[in-house]
């Protein structure tokens, strides 16, 4: 069930539109921010309360990028792998952070601390190669930075 | 030299407050417009200011402005700035989301008011947590002050002013994505027309202006058309905010006069290429813009002449190609991003991109054929201009037909077996629907 945290969240962002449905992606970013991750229930939640259908919610849901369809752990990393940082060789920030934490793409470590996703440009391509954490920006990364960037992070 | 737009930003990057804005001069169109000028007075400075659009196709702001239906028994009208900077490469709206927040709202409140628009949004990328904090602040402060709200300075105008923070597709962009997505839908791009000035959000009369574009009318409007104009070396106005990314001295991003040639935001601003880097080419404005090289760098960064050489002036964010990268590899990164990207509503850009993709990825494995090129040519023109339902495709199509034309010889070297020449461009099962490409 939306917790009253939730509801109240969603209203507000019902406020604002004409009908209930406009708010249905405000209402998915709410409920991540709450749950990290769109469980099928929390779909089905937030679709009855917004009186769309489940199925209409996720082809919405599995269209952006930034909505999670699968579990993701406490801390999200995004490293950007478009073009400047391509250049600047963010390859080797892949290769490190895989290393370092034994996941591929899309993999979440064993003690659920970090999940690692691909990210299109971040936009400080002149700071590249970059990666965010959760809502940290990470600028102008080299490999030798990595351990301390991930030790603030539990 | 005169810097409008960047003037009052500090070393440090922090927002001015309210209060300091105000110091600098800050809210005075707002009172200048509402006061002395009637909606028509805006919509001809920026018509006359000659000011086009800064998020990448170049239109004409006060001619985009004209189509709105100003026809007082509308009741709802949106202004929308587009804040979804995504395209890669490119890195100036934040600066100016992040660090001149109340500059963006003061020119979003004039604008709204020429068009007569009573409800606003800020649609700004997911990324960009600092700028959404500092402008959510901003708008509350607008709010407080009156520069927002009901009867705004005892005007009669009233604004509503929204931030809405998307969750990441490069599509939502492209204006009428941008709108289905504001509706709570799949960001696919929409039919034109009707066009968004007369039916956009929720089917209501709409404008969407890009971040920079909106920065730069409360300068307009203080200080005039022919001021704007001069601010440039040529005759598209206005200075613009260049950026310079890849392997030079000093990549960065500075406020120009519109106008300077590409050799010298090369050399004179980002420093020149690393040492033991010679430059080979660069895309001017953004991943989708076609390849500039050696012979066009003292070309003119403005929308007419960059044209002319056979790119876009796009963003205005540069990225430079090195001679010790791989074009295939820099090329294959792009695919990769447009691929990934493609909303997938239309067939050519939902199945063509990935294709694209793997012929460039498997060249780089060394597995490349002697039909491969012609394929790669072939989809250029598929992919091109007239042949997709929005300009996504064609966008991706500029850097790879540029890298061809100039580089062709580095796709060459990646092709193991060279096979005899031919022209056929789907040399396996043909589909007699596909393969005249004499009429592209």
């Amino acid at each position: 069930m939306l917790s009253l945290e939730e509801t109240h969240e969603i209203d507000e962002a019902i406020r604002i539109v004409p009908y209930k449905k406009a708010a249905c992606i405000e209402a998915l970013k709410v409920v991540q921010e709450h749950r990290r991750w769109i469980s099928d229930e929390s779909l089905r939640e937030v679709a009855d309360y917004l009186q769309m259908s489940a199925e209409e919610l996720d082809s919405v849901a599995t269209f952006y990028n930034m909505i999670h369809r699968k579990p993701v752990g406490r801390h999200v990393i995004l490293l950007c792998d478009s073009i400047s940082c391509w250049v600047m060789g963010y390859e080797n920030i892949r290769a490190a952070v895989m290393e370092r934490l034994g996941i591929q793409y899309g993999q979440t470590t064993e003690d659920n601390r970090f999940t690692l996703l691909p990210n299109p440009c971040l936009g400080t391509c002149n700071h590249a190669p970059a990666l965010m954490i959760d809502n940290d920006l990470y600028r102008d990364v080299t490999p030798a930075m990595l351990g301390d960037i991930l030790d603030k992070y539990s | 030299m005169e810097r409008p737009l960047t003037e009052h930003i500090r070393k440090d990057l922090r927002p001015l407050t309210l209060k300091e804005y105000e110091q600098v001069g800050g809210y005075l169109s707002v009172r200048k417009a509402l006061k002395d000028m009637a909606p028509k007075d805006i919509q001809s400075v920026v018509k006359d200011s000659n000011l086009r659009g800064r998020g990448g196709a170049g239109f004409l702001t006060g001619l985009k402005w004209s189509f709105v239906p100003m026809d007082s028994s509308i009741d709802t009208k949106y202004l929308i700035v587009n804040a979804d900077e995504m395209e890669p490469g490119t890195f100036k709206d934040r600066l100016l989301l992040e660090s001149a927040p109340h500059q963006l709202i003061e020119g979003m409140i004039v604008s709204a008011y020429g068009i007569q628009a009573n409800i606003s949004f800020v649609f700004l990328r997911w990324a960009y947590k600092e700028a959404a904090n500092n402008i959510r602040f901003a708008i509350q402060e607008a709010y407080d002050a009156g520069y927002l709200g009901h009867n705004i300075l005892g005007s009669g105008f009233n604004l509503e002013m929204h931030l809405h923070t998307g969750v990441g597709r490069y599509i939502c962009g492209e204006e009428t994505a941008l709108l289905n997505s504001l509706e709570g839908k799949r960001a696919t791009p929409r039919a034109k027309p009707p066009f968004p000035q007369v039916s956009g959000l929720f089917g209501k009369p709409t404008i969407v202006n890009n971040v920079e574009t909106l920065s730069c009318i409360p300068h307009i409007v203080n200080k005039g058309a022919d001021w704007f104009q001069k601010l440039s070396l040529t005759n598209d106005a206005g200075t613009k905010l260049f950026g310079v990314s890849g392997k030079v001295r000093t990549p960065g991003l500075w406020e120009l006069p519109m106008g300077i040639t590409m050799r010298e935001l090369l050399e004179e601003h980002a420093g020149g290429m690393q040492d033991g880097l010679k430059f080979r080419g660069a895309l001017p404005g953004g991943a989708s813009t076609d390849f500039l090289v050696e012979q066009h760098l003292d070309v003119k960064m403005d929308y007419v002449s960059i044209a002319a050489a056979g790119s876009r002036l796009g963003t205005g964010t540069m990225i430079v190609l090195d001679d010790k990268t791989s074009v295939v590899g820099f090329v294959r990164n792009l695919m990769h991003f447009f691929a990934q990207e493609s909303c997938g509503f239309c067939t050519p850009c939902r199945e063509g991109i990935p294709w694209i993709e793997k012929i460039l990825t498997s060249l780089e494995a060394g597995k490349g054929e002697g039909h491969d090129l012609n394929l790669l040519d072939f989809h250029t023109k598929y992919l091109g201009p007239g042949n997709t339902f929005c300009a996504l495709a064609p966008g991706a199509m500029e850097p790879l037909q540029s890298a061809l034309r100039y580089f062709r010889k580095d796709f060459e070297q990646y092709i193991a077996e060279e096979l005899p020449h031919t022209t056929d461009p789907l040399p396996v099962k043909r589909n007699r629907l596909i393969t005249d490409i004499s009429k592209f």
